[in-house]
């Protein structure tokens, strides 16, 4: 495979389905900011964001996050149209692991157990949506 | 079996919404379960079974389990229209009598009075309202590169290698070699696996399954009537399912599936143990997903996958668990891109003595059949069925 470039140009992403429970993730996203939710009661932080904890069921609160956490696992997808790129789940600092891209390093070099950060990459036509980096 | 007296109404709740403005249809769903709940008395934590119908966003019951957190050893999603709800107490009344659930929760709730996703009471409501929907399907998973995300994950945990992964897609082709009817009959070898093309780091081409067109049957009947018919008797001794999501994202561990709660549960209803079966069929879309179940299952200790299929030891007459004798997914047929029907009719055919004679396995009395739908990467669900030859 030494002949696929893996310092790719960002894959396009689609615009992210959004709804109303959703809505306030991603009109941070907008101001760059990275929300997640906490529990009011058991005090678990949790991703995707959901209106009641999926520990306890009680009533969650949006909380901004630095967006930083380690690589869990990754695979980089060589078959595709738009090149090479990276799926992974990152481990947050809070607790919750994130399904996302990594971006903005030779995909080559990506290791489990990596620092990363998030960033915002644009859409075609949405939000922009988090992404993550190494640091 | 009656259900008769077998299974009671614990809790109701009608939901006092007339319009959601400001609510995703997931959220109704869990606002209408909480109400249920109350009214029952019960927590989340007591529900063990779960039932929706076209109206729930997602992949069938997965996306709603996983959203609501429910750790279910039962699901359903029969899709039958504005009856489902109906036919959901009779489902989960025969569920509660057969000892698969003690409190199964049915949901129903939609939006489109404000969201008007179309009409005609077509399933699957707003696509938007597909609980992860926004914060996974932006990122270009795929089955490959979601099954790769395990397989990397297993690696680095327990030292798998792709040569071990190999030897799984090695015994598939010495299989398959013997059926007429696979896609791909030529015996393959560990090298040639490792120098097919990368496909989704580490999953090789050769790793992958085939994709065909085409489908199976089974007709499952009563013991009077199996008796009645001239076929060798296969009888259903076991049977359990599970979902598998990330659930929030808390302790994310890639490297096990469902299969760690349905094959227990399995083997436990029908009396045997893993070491007893004479012939397994094991769902492979990917070589890791055959590793990981058989793990799952206990044919060997967790992290032993890797030395467990390596050197032939699921070949037909050369190792100690015959698998997927059609050739399985990997070689011989995936149709629709669901394997799970071909998985019973192999196992079926071992039991009867009807395998080809080449991968036939001798005296098969025991044989299990399990399979994996949706990503191990992401959500799924695990089904083990366990049958005898009487």
């Amino acid at each position: 495979m030494s002949d696929i470039k893996t310092e790719t140009a960002p894959r396009p992403i689609p615009a992210p389905a959004v709804n109303n429970e959703s809505k306030p993730f991603w009109e941070a996203a907008k101001q760059g900011r990275f929300l997640i939710k906490r529990c009011t009661a058991c005090g678990e932080a949790h991703w995707y964001p959901r209106v009641y904890c999926p520990y306890c069921f009680s009533d969650t609160v949006w909380e901004e996050s630095p967006g930083e956490g380690v690589i869990y696992t990754y695979s980089v997808m060589y078959r595709s149209p738009t090149g090479p790129y990276a799926i992974g789940y990152v481990t947050l600092n809070e607790g919750p692991a994130v399904l996302t891209n990594f971006v903005g390093c030779d995909l080559k070099t990506l290791k489990i157990g990596m620092k990363v950060k998030v960033r915002f990459q644009d859409t075609e036509g949405g939000p922009p949506v988090p992404v993550f980096a190494p640091v | 079996m009656s259900i008769k007296g077998k299974a009671y109404i614990g809790g109701v709740f009608e939901h006092p919404i007339r319009l959601a403005t400001d609510q995703s249809t997931p959220q109704l769903h869990a606002e209408c379960a909480k109400g249920a709940l109350a009214d029952a008395g019960l927590s989340k934590d007591d529900v063990d079974g779960y039932f929706c119908a076209g109206d729930a966003p997602g992949f069938g019951a997965m996306s709603m389990a996983d959203y609501m957190g429910l750790k279910l050893r039962h699901m359903d999603s029969t899709e039958t229209g504005g009856s489902s709800y109906v036919l959901h107490v009779g489902h989960a009344a025969e569920a509660i009598a057969a000892g698969k659930c003690s409190v199964a929760l049915i949901t129903l709730a939609g939006r489109p009075r404000s969201a008007r996703p179309g009409g005609g009471g077509r399933p699957g409501g707003n696509p938007g309202d597909v609980p992860e929907a926004g914060f996974e399907n932006i990122y270009g998973g795929s089955t490959h590169n979601t099954y790769g995300m395990c397989a990397m994950r297993h690696m680095h945990e327990y030292g798998t290698t792709s040569e071990q992964l190999a030897w799984i897609k090695v015994a598939a082709s010495h299989h398959a070699q013997w059926n007429e009817h696979a896609m791909l009959r030529e015996v393959v070898t560990v090298e040639d696996v490792l120098a097919s093309p990368l496909i989704a780091d580490p999953l090789h081409r050769l790793d992958c399954c085939v994709i065909t067109d085409g489908g199976g049957a089974v007709i499952v009947v009563s013991p009077e009537v199996a008796r009645s018919l001239n076929r060798p008797l296969v009888k259903v001794i076991g049977s359990a399912e599970a979902p598998k999501g990330p659930r929030g994202g808390r302790n994310l561990d890639l490297t096990y599936s469902g299969a760690v709660w349905s094959g227990p549960a399995a083997f436990a209803e029908a009396g045997v143990t893993p070491q007893d079966i004479k012939y397994a069929s094991i769902y492979d879309s990917f070589t890791i997903t055959v590793l990981m179940q058989l793990e799952d299952l206990g044919f060997c200790k967790k992290g032993d996958g890797g030395k467990f299929v390596a050197d032939g030891n699921l070949i037909s007459g050369v190792g100690k668990l015959p698998f997927n004798t059609d050739g399985g997914g990997l070689c011989n047929n995936h149709p629709t891109n669901r394997g799970g029907i071909t998985k019973v009719i192999e196992a079926v055919r071992q039991l009867r003595g009807e395998a080809h004679p080449k991968v036939q396995v001798p005296s098969c009395d025991l044989a299990l059949a399990h399979g994996t739908g949706g990503s191990l990467g992401t959500r799924h669900g695990a089904a083990t069925l366990i049958m005898e030859r009487e």
